[in-house]
């Protein structure tokens, strides 16, 4: 009798720890997002939402007159993001197919922890090798004068996001249903068939997701963006150009700003749109998932 | 064997108080010199053991803050400080005192394979602004200038759109680097590249100029003679154009281990450490001065 009590009271005791570590996450998201939006709030007297999304020129400290436009930066920010994806999600796809279909499970089981160690280099690194090994690589290449520039951001975010892309995406693969495939190559279907037109298409919905948790993850790097990009405040017209990303431009002068200027408080402005944009990545990837996995029950 | 952790214990409380009670002075600021006062708080910390001494980089701006909000207990700054943070300061209670500790030749530096030799302040300042965008429009080869600069949290940004670009806004097509190395990397790979630089960065470790870069001269006016900012009797006589104090500023007079610290550093063993690192010496004229008014 006095033991079922206990566990009773014990189960409940989980219960209740389970649920406030929920709530607790919750909480932190929405404390990160209303100081954001009241830091960001009064950066609005005096500089206009036009300004901040119509102008492409951002110098708050300049002798000369101070301009607060984003739009260089958010620019920049899609540009190299946008190119990391299409250089990951193509190798990131076929390593998954690889993976899950093709290789030997012996060097599955090599392969796929050191992918999952690829996850772990710390961004410093990555900027690091951008600026000694792809920088002048690009240079030579390409026969432009440097390469710290957005291809070289893009090169490096699609090397952080690849491990992301492969893991997820395997793992969507694995999940199609064996039938599905097995019905297919009696049918007489080739390998390669089953796997582009049947297997490809059912782990669709867990590929998106995987593509849009790298692209979350590659919006919102800052340091290796920060060492390999250049940071040149202009308007990027090719991939060849020095670009600033918002994260980094956060970076470089969140330090050194006067509190409570408009400044400070544009900064903010740039961190709400940011937080705005990779919650909208990743709602979009959590949507996909659920709906995948809706239709596998 | 029992008492075991608790020896431990009471060992680890007396160290934690010791640490605690030794007052630690906390000096924050400018990139440009905190390899310098590294060394200079290293030595002093040699020859007085009783004084710690911790010093942090960040660039001026960062120093400056961090002395408004009494952060750290003196900031490094490249550059002097700006009417709108005395207000500032004065608004917390901090009034800040500048003393110049060495003086900086900022040098203007090109690839090794550029074939220009000297620039006036103005084209320098014309290039920075965007106006000059071939190396060709200044007697060098037909290659595009390619920028590159410091972050406008460094005091080094400030000085050079100050005293170069005449207070004008920096092209927006500048690479904005982390810090003096940096840029030097950068400049190492790139053939149209022009950067700045402190002197102190020029050097390797054997005293050298480093490889794969050049000094360019700088004169005042057009077909003027042009000096090297390494030119210790030139950037002295203010001949070399871009020259600049360099201050350690504290919240007002200083007092106890900051104040010995800081005399130590003008007086003549520091100085003869600011020489030997490549930067030039506060010499008798008006920074002595300057600072003999300050310390009173």
């Amino acid at each position: 009798m006095r033991h079922k009590k206990w566990s009773s009271f014990k189960e409940s005791a989980i219960k209740a720890l389970f649920f406030t570590s929920g709530i607790l996450a919750v909480l932190v998201l929405l404390g990160v997002f209303l100081t954001l939006f009241t830091t960001a709030i009064p950066a609005f007297r005096e500089v206009k939402l036009t300004e901040f999304l119509g102008n492409s020129n951002w110098d708050p400290t300049s002798p000369e007159k101070a301009e607060y436009g984003l739009l260089s930066m958010i620019v920049s920010t899609l540009l190299v993001t946008g190119g990391a994806m299409v250089l990951a999600v193509p190798i990131g796809v076929g390593v998954a197919a690889y993976l899950s279909d093709v290789a030997h499970w012996r060097v599955r089981e090599i392969l796929k922890p050191i992918v999952e160690i690829l996850a772990g280099i710390p961004s410093v690194v990555v900027g690091f090798l951008g600026i000694v090994l792809f920088g002048p690589a690009i240079a030579k290449l390409f026969n432009v004068g440097n390469g710290l520039n957005a291809l070289n951001g893009s090169i490096l975010l699609a090397v952080m996001a690849l491990p992301t892309i492969i893991s997820i995406s395997e793992d969507s693969l694995n999940a199609v249903p064996r039938a599905y495939s097995e019905a297919s190559l009696a049918l007489g279907a080739s390998r390669w068939q089953t796997l582009v037109r049947v297997k490809l298409p059912a782990g669709l919905s867990g590929i998106i997701a995987a593509v849009m948790l790298g692209m979350g993850r590659a919006i919102g790097e800052t340091m290796t963006v920060l060492m390999a990009t250049g940071n040149a405040r202009s308007f990027p017209n090719s991939i060849f150009d020095a670009v600033r990303t918002m994260t980094a431009n956060i970076a470089i002068e969140l330090g050194e700003v006067p509190y409570y200027t408009t400044h400070y408080y544009a900064l903010f402005v740039i961190g709400l749109i940011l937080f705005l944009m990779t919650f909208a990545v990743n709602l979009v990837a959590e949507l996909v998932l659920h709906k995948y996995q809706e239709r596998e029950q | 064997m029992k008492k075991t952790p608790i020896i431990i214990l009471i060992t680890v409380t007396l160290l934690a108080g010791l640490l605690l009670g030794a007052k630690m002075i906390q000096v924050k600021g400018s990139d440009t010199m905190v390899n310098l006062v590294q060394i200079l708080a290293e030595e002093y910390m040699d020859k007085n053991p009783g004084t710690p001494i911790a010093v942090l980089g960040g660039g001026s701006g960062t120093g400056i803050t961090g002395l408004i909000n009494q952060t750290c207990d003196i900031a490094n700054t490249s550059r002097d400080i700006r009417p709108k943070e005395i207000d500032q300061a004065w608004d917390k209670g901090v009034s800040p005192k500048p003393f110049v500790v060495a003086v900086d030749g900022l040098s203007i530096v090109v690839n090794e394979k550029n074939p220009v030799e000297q620039l006036t302040v103005a084209q320098v300042g014309a290039m920075y602004r965007g106006e000059i965008k071939n190396w060709q429009a200044v007697g060098g080869g037909k290659q595009a200038v390619s920028l590159y600069g410091r972050q406008s949290n460094s005091g080094t940004y400030v000085f050079m759109q100050e005293f170069v670009l005449g207070n004008k806004n920096y092209s927006t097509d500048m690479k904005e680097m982390n810090g003096n190395a940096q840029i030097l990397e950068g400049i190492l790979q790139d053939e149209g590249a022009v950067g700045y630089v402190g002197v102190g960065y020029l050097f390797d470790e054997t005293g050298q100029v480093r490889k794969g870069i050049k000094i360019l001269k700088i004169s005042k006016e057009p077909n003027g003679t042009g000096y090297l900012p390494t030119d210790k009797a030139a950037v002295d006589s203010g001949a070399y154009p871009i020259a600049r104090p360099l201050y350690m500023a504290t919240n007002g007079k200083p007092k106890g281990a900051v104040a010995a610290f800081l005399q130590w550093i003008v007086g003549p063993e520091g100085q003869a450490i600011v020489e030997r690192e490549g930067f030039f010496t506060i010499g008798e004229g008006k920074y002595k001065a300057a600072n003999d008014k300050n310390f009173k």
